[in-house]
C-alpha cells in the first residue's frame, strides 16, 4: 500500500543555471554539487591589475606552468560542496571526539610506555608545524589558482590541515597534562633538532614557491605521499606494546582524512596529466625535483624511526609513490 | 625531555581561550632557511608596520572540530528548509512576482561578490604571518564559499520559474550596472593585504553589512520568501564573526604603530565612499522594488550608518580616526538617492536583467510620507509624467549611453544637493586625458591612485568601442542588440517592464489570476 499526496505540479521554465547547462546539459535538473561548484570564478573584464602581481590579472591562468583548456575540469570525485564537506567532517570529528574523550576519561595515556611517549614526542608532535605549512600551501592554492573547483577543493584541504594540526596538539596536551610543555618541546625539535632540519628546510622552500600547481604537487602528492606512510602510519596500526591501540584511536581522523583527501589529489593530477604531453612532461620534471629532495629530507627521520622500521617504510613509500604516479599518467623519477 | 614528570593524563582543565591558544597559536614559526619577507612577501607593499603579530586577539576562538560541528548543524537545518521549499513550490507564496526582481539584483550583484570574498580571504589567510589572523581569514574564506553556494541553492528554485537569474556569473562580468559592485570588489582584491581587509572586513562587513546584506534578507522576510530568509538567518552567526574580525583587525593595526593611523584613515575615506556608491542599488531596492516595504533607505541610513557608525567612530577617535570624508554628503543625499537611481533604471530598462515598473498610488503615498522634503516636490511629478506617457503608448526610454563615473562606474545620474536640476559632474585631467566623476568623493579616490583607475573597464565606453560582442558570434551591427547578447540578457524576456513580461504572465497563470478581470487581478 502506498499513500498518495497530491500536490499542484507546475512545469519549470528551465532546469538549471546557464553555466551549469552549458557544462552538463540543459535537459535535466543539475545536482547541488554541479550548481555549487563550476564556473563561478570571474573571467572577463578585470578592472585593475593587482598591486601584488602587476604583470597579471586578478585571476590569471599564467600563475602555473600547467596548461588546461578548461580549468573547471577539476571535478572532485567526492563531490564536496560546502554542505557535504562539513557534514562529512562533522561525522569524522564526532568519532574523533569520542576517541579522545574515551582515552582521556580512562586515563589511557598513562598505559603508554616510555618508548611510545618518546615516539609521540619525537616523531609525531613536530608534524604540527608541517601541517601548518600544508595549511598555508593549500591556502595559497585556493587564493591564486584558476577556476572555482580547484579553489574549492584547496580551501577544504586548508581547513582540514588546520584541524589535523589541532588534533596533534590535543595528543600533546593529553601527554603533558594540558601544560603545553610537549608542544613547546615539539616546536623546539622542529626548529633545532638536526633530524628535523632537512624537512623544515624543504617545507620552507615549498612556502616560497609561486607556481600554485607545483605547490599542490610538492605538498599534496610528494610530501604527503611519503610522510603519511613513514611518520603517521606507525601510529595507526596499533601494533607493538600495550597502548598502541589507543594511539590508533587518536590518529584515526588523520588516517581516514588521508584516504579521503588522496581521492581528490589523484583526480586533479590525473586530469592535468591527461590534458597534454606538455603537462605530463612538467609533472614528471616536478617528480624528479621534489621526490629526491623529499627522500633526502626524510632520511634522518627514517633513521630516527629505525625501531619502527623507518628506512624500510620510507623505501616502501617511495615505491608506492612511483606506482601511484604511473597510474596517474606521468613518469616517476 | 622530562616527559615522565609532566604526564598527567587528566591534567588541569583548560578554559576555551587557553585550549584554543595551545592548539593554535604556536603553530607558526619564524623561518630561517628562507627569509620571512619572502615567505610573507606582500606585507611591505603598503607601509603598514606590524611589530608583534602575537598581539592579535583572536576574535572567535573556534577550533576546526567545533567549526565543523556547528556549521554542519546549520547546514542540516538550512537544507531541510530548502528541500521543503522546493517540494512545496514555495516560490508561489511570495507577496508578488515583482519581489523576485530584488533577488535578481542580489544574485547577479552580491553573490559573485561573495565569490570574490572567498578568494580574497584565501589570499589573506596565506599572507598574514600570525596564525591568529591567518586562521580567522581562512575561516572567513570557507564561510564566504558557503554563502555563495547556499545562495545558489536557495535561488536554484526561483531560477526554474523566473527569468533574469539564469546567468549570474557572466552577467556580473559583463552587464553594465553590475560593473559597480564588480569594480568595487576587484578594487579591493587587487589591493595590498591590509587594504583588502580594511575594505572588506571593516568598511563593508562592519560598517555597511546592515545596509547591504540585511535589507535583502529583511525584504525576504517581509515578502514571504522562506528560502532566502532562512539563508539569511543561517548566515547571521557567520556574519557576526566576520564583523568581529573587521573590528579586531582595525584595532590591531592601529595599536601596532602610531604611523598606521594615517594610512588607515585614507583607506576608510576611500572604502566608505566606494561602499556607499554600491549602496545606491540597495536604496532603490528598499524604496521601489519591495512589494511589502521594510523601511526606507533614509531610515536605514540614519540607523545603520549615522547612529551606529557614528558611535563606532566615537569609539575609534582615541586612535586618531575621524568619520570618513564626505559622510555628511551621504546623509544629505539620502533624501534623493533611491529616486534618482530607480529613475535611471526606468530609463535604461531595455538593457537590464530585471524588470521595472512605476510606483502605484499607494507606493507613492508611502514615498511621500518617508521623504517629505523631496518626493512630492521633485520626484512625484516625474513619475506622473511617465505614467501619462505610458497611458498614451509613449513609454519613455533613454536611447543614449550614459556617461559613467571613472571610479564607481555609476552613470552620472545624480544631482547637486543644492540644486536638484543640475547633474553632479566632476572632471580631472590626467596624462593629457579628461576623466569624469559623479562626485567629489570619487574624484578624490581617482586622484589618490590615478594609474589604477585609468585601467577601469567602463561598459559604456566598451560598447561604443565595439568590444561588447559575444565571443564567437557575429556582430549584428546594432551595438545595443550586440551588447544585450554579450550581457546574456534575453531581450523581451529578462529586460523591460514587469507589465507584459513573461514573468508576469506566468505568475498570473500559476496564481489563477489570469482568468480574473484585470481590475481584480491588479
Amino acid at each position: 500500500m502506498s499513500v498518495e499526496i497530491r500536490v499542484a505540479s507546475i512545469d519549470p521554465i528551465r532546469q538549471t543555471f546557464a553555466r551549469t547547462a552549458r557544462r552538463f546539459g540543459a535537459d535535466k535538473p543539475a545536482s547541488r554539487y554541479q550548481e555549487a561548484s563550476f564556473d563561478l570564478q570571474p573571467r572577463d573584464n578585470f578592472h585593475y591589475r593587482p598591486v601584488w602581481d602587476p604583470q597579471r590579472d586578478i585571476y590569471d591562468r599564467r600563475r602555473t606552468a600547467i596548461e588546461m583548456r578548461d580549468w573547471d575540469d577539476f571535478r572532485d570525485p567526492r563531490q564536496y560542496y560546502y554542505a557535504t564537506y562539513v557534514l562529512n567532517r562533522a561525522r569524522m570529528q564526532e568519532a574523533a571526539e569520542k576517541n579522545f574523550e574515551f582515552v582521556d576519561r580512562h586515563g589511557l595515556m598513562a598505559t603508554l610506555n616510555a618508548g611510545q611517549v618518546q615516539d609521540i614526542e619525537t616523531l609525531l608532535l613536530p608534524l604540527r608545524h608541517l601541517e601548518w605549512a600544508a595549511n598555508l600551501n593549500n591556502c595559497f592554492i585556493s587564493a591564486y589558482c584558476f577556476g572555482s573547483p580547484m579553489a574549492q577543493g584547496a580551501i577544504y584541504t586548508t581547513t582540514d590541515r588546520l584541524g589535523i594540526a589541532q588534533y596533534l596538539s590535543r595528543i600533546g596536551l593529553l601527554i603533558d597534562g594540558n601544560s603545553g610543555q610537549s608542544l613547546a618541546d615539539a616546536k623546539a625539535r622542529w626548529l633545532d633538532d638536526p633530524a628535523w632540519q632537512p624537512l623544515r628546510r624543504l617545507t620552507e622552500r615549498s612556502l616560497v614557491q609561486k607556481d600554485w600547481f607545483e605547490i599542490f604537487f610538492a605538498q599534496n602528492l610528494v610530501l604527503d605521499g611519503l610522510i603519511h606512510p613513514l611518520l603517521y602510519a606507525p601510529f595507526h596500526s596499533g601494533v607493538g606494546d600495550a597502548g598502541g591501540a589507543y594511539l590508533a584511536m587518536l590518529t584515526e581522523f588523520i588516517k581516514d582524512w588521508s584516504a579521503d583527501n588522496q581521492k581528490w589529489v589523484d583526480a586533479c593530477l590525473k586530469i592535468a596529466a591527461a590534458e597534454s604531453p606538455v603537462n605530463r612532461a612538467r609533472l614528471s620534471a616536478w617528480t624528479t625535483a621534489w621526490k629526491a629532495q623529499a627522500l633526502d629530507a626524510l632520511a634522518p627521520l627514517a633513521q630516527r624511526a629505525a625501531h619502527l622500521d623507518g628506512p624500510e617504510r620510507l623505501a616502501a613509500a617511495s615505491r608506492a609513490l612511483d606506482q601511484r604516479i604511473a597510474k596517474l599518467g606521468f613518469d616517476a623519477a | 625531555m622530562n616527559t615522565q614528570d609532566t604526564r598527567r593524563p587528566s591534567g588541569k582543565k583548560l578554559s576555551l581561550k587557553e585550549k584554543y591558544a595551545q592548539m593554535t597559536r604556536g603553530l607558526g614559526w619564524d623561518t630561517t632557511y628562507e627569509p620571512m619577507d619572502k615567505v610573507f612577501d606582500q606585507l611591505g607593499l603598503e607601509g603598514i608596520k606590524i611589530h608583534d603579530w602575537d598581539k592579535w586577539e583572536d576574535p572567535f576562538r573556534l577550533t576546526m572540530d567545533a567549526y565543523w560541528k556547528y556549521q554542519a548543524e546549520k547546514e542540516r537545518k538550512l537544507y531541510a528548509v530548502l528541500d521543503a521549499f522546493q517540494q512545496n513550490n514555495g516560490h508561489l507564496n511570495i507577496s508578488d512576482a515583482r519581489y523576485v526582481n530584488t533577488l535578481k539584483l542580489f544574485f547577479t550583484g552580491i553573490t559573485p561578490a561573495e565569490y570574490n570574498a572567498h578568494r580574497l580571504f584565501s589570499m589573506l589567510g596565506r599572507q598574514f604571518p600570525g596564525p591568529g589572523a591567518a586562521i580567522a581569514c581562512q575561516m572567513q574564506a570557507v564561510d564566504e564559499l558557503r554563502h555563495v553556494q547556499t545562495q545558489i541553492h536557495c535561488i536554484s528554485q526561483y531560477n526554474k520559474y523566473f527569468n533574469g537569474l539564469h546567468d549570474h556569473t557572466v552577467m556580473n562580468d559583463r552587464l553594465w550596472y553590475l560593473s559597480v559592485p564588480k569594480s568595487f570588489f576587484e578594487d579591493a582584491i587587487s589591493s595590498g593585504p591590509f587594504e583588502q581587509i580594511i575594505a572588506i572586513s571593516f568598511a563593508l562587513e562592519y560598517l555597511l553589512t546592515n545596509l547591504v546584506f540585511m535589507p535583502f534578507m529583511s525584504g525576504a522576510a517581509y515578502n514571504g520568501d522562506m528560502a532566502t530568509v532562512t539563508f539569511g538567518f543561517s548566515s547571521q552567526s557567520d556574519e557576526a564573526r566576520h564583523m568581529t574580525l573587521g573590528l579586531e583587525c582595525i584595532k590591531f593595526v592601529l595599536e601596532q604603530d602610531p604611523g598606521n593611523a594615517a594610512i588607515i584613515q585614507r583607506y576608510l575615506d576611500k572604502w566608505f565612499w566606494r561602499g556607499y556608491k554600491v549602496l545606491g542599488l540597495v536604496s532603490m531596492m528598499l524604496d521601489y522594488m519591495l512589494p511589502k516595504k521594510v523601511m526606507s533607505w533614509k531610515e536605514a541610513w540614519d540607523i545603520y550608518f549615522v547612529q551606529n557608525g557614528g558611535s563606532l567612530f566615537n569609539d575609534l577617535s582615541r586612535y586618531g580616526l575621524r568619520m570618513p570624508k564626505y559622510w555628511e554628503q551621504s546623509v544629505a543625499e539620502a533624501e534623493h538617492l533611491s529616486h534618482q537611481t530607480w529613475n535611471a533604471f526606468y530609463n535604461f530598462s531595455g538593457a537590464a536583467a530585471f524588470h521595472v515598473w512605476l510606483p502605484s498610488d499607494e507606493d507613492m503615498a508611502w514615498l511621500a510620507e518617508k521623504y517629505p522634503n523631496t518626493f512630492d516636490q521633485h520626484y512625484r511629478p516625474r513619475i506622473e509624467h511617465y505614467r501619462k506617457l505610458q497611458a498614451e503608448g509613449k513609454r519613455y526610454y533613454n536611447p543614449s549611453l550614459p556617461m559613467l563615473c571613472q571610479t564607481c562606474q555609476t552613470p552620472l545620474i545624480f544631482t547637486e544637493m543644492d540644486d536638484p536640476t543640475r547633474t553632479s559632474h566632476r572632471q580631472l585631467e590626467h596624462d593629457g586625458d579628461t576623466y569624469h566623476f559623479c562626485s567629489d568623493g570619487c574624484r578624490d579616490i581617482f586622484a589618490g591612485q590615478p594609474d589604477k583607475y585609468v585601467s577601469a573597464w567602463l561598459p559604456a565606453h566598451q560598447i561604443l568601442q565595439g568590444n561588447c560582442v559575444e565571443p564567437g558570434a557575429e556582430a549584428a551591427g546594432d551595438p545595443g542588440a550586440d551588447a544585450l547578447r554579450y550581457f546574456h540578457v534575453v531581450a523581451g524576456q529578462d529586460n523591460l517592464d514587469y507589465e507584459g513580461s513573461p514573468d508576469e504572465a506566468n505568475w498570473l497563470r500559476w496564481k489563477g489570476l489570469d482568468k480574473m478581470p484585470p481590475a481584480a487581478a491588479a
